[in-house]
């Protein structure tokens, strides 16, 4: 097998590219999709199925009719739905639950579309044996693919059920209602249930084109503040996240981690381990672990194997920006393509303009420190493995892990359950071929479970970069030029929503010296915060109020609204900044979101602490799905972006990580939260977008606005003020 | 070696050795799965349990240092099949995101209300800050706790 620690420099790039790749709609992988339709309905009892299709596969096998002569389902479906004849629906779809509580969300749109109870609806997420196959939870893409998806296919089954019960009363369709899980008939007053519908049914229908969906407008579960499903399995403890599954006999396992990056195993002693009681000791290439039947005795057997490692000589976070200013060595390490943006003549701009501004912005690399660590519980039964691990990606977990032990995809069973967050950090399954390969040696379950160094050290981090941006505007505030060179942290949201007739924008690769890979809004966060930086220096450079001088050089109207709404809230421009008191402001466009924030800052002139004392959040996804839920997303994000805003930092050196603790690695806390105001701008007459991302960009650069607003020292890196304020 | 440990109200016999933590104890020996561990180092507030009432880490506390004393974990807040008033107020508000954190917090929270039922914000901030929520739900988990507290005093009259 591949020892997991040597693949994994790889993977972080990948997922970038991967990701990138979804933005740009490229299409869909291939599908291994080999439930079979007698399985599904052994499995799940007779009753109604809807499928969906995302390719034109619906078409060529007679979308729409049923399809009770054939036995195979399709190959292609992105999600499935079934009532069964009980009345329950259960609904399939690939995409896993890691905090953004889309469990719940798109349980309201099928409830909504369906005419169905809430409670009369389960999701079935994230099990690459039970789920169709789908690319990953990340990019803020569930809300408007997935949605809409399984919008469709519950407005398809209230179809089938309509037409079912017109065919039982021998009436016009056209007269029933759906509503609560039931279909009327009001001039006959006969009423039956979902269920009593299904009952001898062992029906498939296909997404047969586009069912009439209900408009936002009119929706009456989805768009409201429906609470979280299984709520209270997370307020009793009895929910079961993967470090807390368990299966007969298992063994913890534990992996002896190299002594630095890059490291390569010269020796192994392992006989003091090797003699404690119940204790199996692995070795396989570079990977080494222990296996225990408790936690104290694996963790005491790995630090009794004495391993020899030898790494080359590595950078150090002193040299970073440095460092990552130097072109790539990679050629296939990319984005597939040069994200560069040409408008106009950036040097005509240039001259044209009555100022110009050249400024440097840094980037920290930062931890995604879930609070739960990557865990895997992998089990061996001839010859097929199942693990339960958290990831964003579990398809793409099991075709690694089908890879890595040579056995057939179909072989492998992935199931992710709700997870204790990822904030992008899990789109790798790390853990699970270190379990897998432990379960295979000693053929019994064994479950892993990162402890928080490893978490700091293994994980791959949110890139670091450098970004430069030249400016220039004239007297009257018009933006003329704009250049932005971004080396290392990404392309996301790297173009300007700003009106400039000059631009040139580019992203340059560079060789990470860390493994890294998504986080949350990606490199969104770094682009505005040098953006919304620069664009206050300039305010000042011209004697402008910072909305202002936004507010001119901007024609997006979703942008402007949210700005005006930010602003209007906080009451801005309502009092002057003083030296202990800043106000600061930014805002941009990502990921169909529209973010605008304000910050409130005090300074404590004595000890020259930053203290945030009040956010707020404008914010506009489209249509909102569930007030509730999503303020409390662009809550969380926002107050999130306080900790790479301000402290979070990796500190690194030679191949080591030298904060690898919560006690060393500063991450918001209670008294980090300032008062928090989230205004949401509910556009129903436009389609949903995702929201676990935007709203955590306009934080940095809004906190730094606020700080030269009450200082006058511009602070061009994150984390802003990670030992306090520095001298003027 | 035996240790008779007396978790929410029952006397559970373990075996183990005297320095190995509680929370392995509680996750492993007795299937108390709802306590998390966050850290093992005693900085993220994830693994808290009451000990004699009080909130400590599970993760430092050895089973040695528990053994003989009440000790309550989220498990053991319900009474006849009704929640807490803190569970129910962090139900109530939602005062989670993923919720692994929560129920260390729920059980810092009831701490602090047994020792302080009308606690001000700043002790609230005070006695949480050991508690980390990565989700950063922070302005939730605060409304929950003064819910909990009106709730808590509601039913006392």
């Amino acid at each position: 097998m591949t020892p997991p620690t040597a693949s994994l420099a790889l993977n972080g790039a990948h997922d970038l590219a991967l990701e990138n790749a979804e933005q740009a709609s490229i299409p869909k992988l291939g599908f291994h999709f080999e439930l079979q339709r007698r399985e599904f309905f052994k499995l799940m009892g007779g009753g109604l199925l809807v499928g969906m299709c995302v390719s034109s596969l619906a078409q060529e096998s007679g979308g729409g009719k049923n399809r009770e002569s054939e036995d195979d389902l399709p190959t292609a479906l992105s999600a499935w739905l079934h009532v069964a004849e009980d009345g329950k629906v259960t609904v399939f779809t690939g995409k896993v639950e890691v905090g953004q509580n889309i469990r719940t969300s798109l349980s309201q749109q099928v409830a909504e579309e369906l005419r169905a109870p809430m409670e009369s609806i389960r999701l079935v997420m994230g099990d690459t044996a039970l789920t169709p196959f789908d690319m990953g939870t990340f990019g803020s893409r569930t809300t408007p693919t997935m949605g809409p998806r399984l919008r469709n296919v519950a407005a398809t089954a209230r179809e089938a059920l309509i037409g079912l019960a017109a065919e039982r009363w021998h009436v016009s369709r056209n007269t029933l209602v759906a509503a609560e899980g039931r279909i009327t008939d009001p001039l006959s007053r006969r009423s039956i249930s979902y269920g009593e519908l299904s009952r001898g049914q062992e029906l498939v229908t296909l997404i047969p084109g586009d069912p009439a969906l209900v408009p936002p407008k009119e929706w009456k579960i989805a768009g409201t503040a429906v609470p979280k499903v299984d709520g209270r399995a997370f307020v009793t403890g009895q929910h079961k996240y993967s470090p807390d599954m368990s299966r007969p006999g298992m063994l913890i396992g534990k992996i002896v981690r190299p002594a630095a990056f890059q490291a390569t195993l010269v020796s192994v002693d392992s006989s003091e381990a090797a003699k404690m009681p119940g204790v199996t000791v692995v070795r396989d290439g570079n990977f080494v672990g222990v296996t225990a039947p408790d936690e104290a005795t694996a963790t005491r057997a790995a630090q009794a194997i004495r391993a020899e490692w030898k790494a080359p000589a590595q950078s150090s976070d002193a040299t970073l920006f440095a460092d990552l200013r130097k072109p790539s060595t990679d050629d296939g390490a990319n984005y597939g393509g040069p994200p560069r943006h040409v408008v106009g003549s950036i040097e005509q701009g240039l001259a044209s303009a009555d100022k110009t501004l050249q400024q440097t912005y840094t980037i920290a690399y930062i931890a995604h420190a879930p609070l739960e660590p990557r865990a895997a519980l992998a089990e061996w039964s001839d010859g097929k493995l199942t693990v339960w691990t958290g990831t964003q990606r579990p398809f793409a977990v099991r075709d690694d892990l089908a890879q890595m032990f040579r056995v057939p995809i179909a072989n492998v069973r992935v199931i992710v359950p709700d997870t204790g967050a990822a904030y992008g950090g899990k789109h790798t399954g790390d853990a699970a071929p270190e379990a897998a390969r432990l379960a295979k040696a000693t053929g019994k379950p064994v479950r892993v479970v990162w402890t928080r160094e490893e978490e700091f050290t293994w994980a791959y981090f949110r890139p670091a970069g450098v970004i430069d941006v030249k400016s220039g505007v004239r007297r009257d505030g018009t933006l003329v030029a704009w250049q932005f060179d971004n080396y290392n942290s990404g392309p996301s949201a790297i173009r300007t929503p700003y009106n400039v007739a000059n631009q040139k924008i580019e992203f340059h690769d560079s060789d990470s010296p860390l493994r890294q890979g998504s986080y949350r809004g990606l490199a969104a966060t770094a682009n505005h915060f040098a953006r919304e930086t620069h664009m206050d220096e300039l305010a000042h450079l011209l004697g402008m109020d910072p909305l202002e001088f936004r507010l001119k050089n901007l024609n997006d109207p979703r942008l402007t609204a949210v700005f005006h709404a930010a602003a209007e809230k906080f009451g801005w421009g309502r009092e002057k900044s003083s030296a202990t008191r800043g106000f600061g402001i930014a805002g941009g466009v990502e990921k169909g979101g529209y973010v605008a924030t304000c910050a409130e800052v005090a300074i404590d002139a004595a000890t020259r602490d930053v203290a945030v004392k009040r956010l707020v959040v404008a914010f506009d996804c489209g249509a909102v799905v569930n007030p509730d839920g999503l303020r409390n997303q662009v809550m969380g994000a926002a107050v999130q972006g306080l900790g790479g805003g301000l402290f979070e930092a990796i500190r690194f050196d030679n191949g080591k990580i030298t904060n690898p603790h919560f006690a060393e690695y500063r991450v918001p806390r209670f008294k980090d939260t300032p008062q928090v105001e989230v205004v949401l701008l509910d556009r129903k007459d436009l389609p949903p977008a995702g929201a676990g991302e935007t709203p955590i960009v306009g934080t940095a650069p809004a906190v730094g606005n606020a700080i030269f607003a009450a200082t006058g020292i511009r602070l061009r890196s994150l984390p802003l003020v990670p030992d306090g304020l520095p001298k003027a | 070696m035996p240790f008779t440990l007396l978790v929410n109200g029952t006397e559970r016999k373990v075996e183990a050795a005297p320095e190995e933590s509680l929370l392995y104890v509680l996750r492993d020996n007795l299937n108390l799965t709802g306590t998390k561990y966050g850290c093992g180092e005693g900085q993220c507030g994830a693994c808290t349990v009451l000990l004699a009432g009080r909130p400590v880490r599970s993760c430092i506390t050895p089973v040695s240092a528990a053994a003989g004393k009440p000790i309550t974990t989220i498990e053991g807040l319900e009474r006849d099949g009704s929640l807490h008033p803190v569970q129910e107020a962090f139900l109530k508000v939602e005062a989670f995101e993923c919720a692994y954190c929560t129920s260390g917090m729920i059980m810092s929270a009831v701490g602090l209300l047994s020792r302080n039922p009308s606690p001000s914000d700043e002790q609230m901030h005070d006695f949480m800050n050991g508690n980390i929520c990565r989700c950063c739900a922070y302005p939730r988990i605060l409304e929950a706790v003064k819910q909990a507290a009106n709730l808590a005093r509601e039913r006392a009259r």
